[in-house]
């Protein structure tokens, strides 16, 4: 599978993950929202720069508990918890943001 | 979740060469994942995993020991090295990442995770444990 902006692709696992992390950028994280029919504001950004930077620490993408006690700690604890990250991320906070982020599906993440 | 089993993930071969420290490493993750008590151990060329500096480029393999930083994210808060397999290949602590994790009921103060065993002391923590997975 594939996306394809403007001419430049971008190929993906069967699962809509980006084979490869380094041709991510914000046009193909606001492609993948789209084909969900999903906006991207600046809420869904925070999460999907986190996880970004989280990846580039520790080679991985965080499994959702995780990733939820982290964004409280630095976000703040309105957001740290999974009502929110559902609300922002309906299709599973971990997985959904992560896809858009270009990172792997999440280890642990059945 | 149901009851929680007392899971030990013991790691005997280097991390590059063989894919069983990255694996081993995952499984554990996903065994954090679903809340379950973890710990690993450590013991012959396992202990190179967790040696600082890590340089994988020769081996064409991803370098994962920065996962390891992560481990304490997932409330894995006990890495058991056996002190006879460090001695063996001339390693002491100092060559040793900095694990560390923050507990929570401590006011999430910092604690390092590695903590030195002898080997007589691990094999007492292996009988502890409900399930050994061997990596």
């Amino acid at each position: 599978m594939a996306i394809e902006i403007n001419g430049k692709t971008y190929e993906t696992d069967e699962e809509g993950y980006l084979a490869d992390l380094n041709q991510w950028d914000e046009e193909v994280a606001k492609k993948m929202a789209e084909l969900d029919d999903c906006e991207l504001d600046e809420n869904h950004w925070q999460v999907i720069n986190f996880l970004r930077e989280y990846y580039d620490e520790y080679q991985i993408a965080p499994a959702v508990r995780v990733l939820t006690k982290a964004i409280g700690k630095k976000l703040g604890k309105d957001k740290g918890n999974s009502k929110y990250l559902y609300q922002l991320f309906p299709y599973g906070p971990a997985k959904q943001a992560c896809k858009y982020a270009g990172l792997p599906k999440p280890t642990g993440c059945v | 979740m149901s009851t929680v089993k007392k899971f030990m993930y013991v790691n005997r071969h280097a991390p590059y060469g063989s894919i069983y420290a990255l694996e081993g490493l995952e499984v554990v993750l996903i065994g954090a994942a679903f809340d379950q008590d973890c710990c690993m151990a450590f013991i012959d060329d396992g202990v190179f995993q967790l040696v600082k500096g890590q340089d994988s480029s020769a081996s064409g393999m991803k370098n994962f020991s920065p996962t390891y930083r992560a481990l304490g994210d997932y409330e894995v808060t006990r890495l058991y090295v056996e002190k006879e397999s460090l001695m063996e290949r001339g390693l002491t602590k100092s060559d040793l990442m900095e694990l560390t994790y923050e507990d929570e009921d401590d006011d999430w103060a910092e604690k390092p995770s590695i903590q030195i065993v002898e080997r007589s002391e691990l094999g007492r923590l292996m009988e502890e444990q409900d399930v050994l997975l061997n990596f």
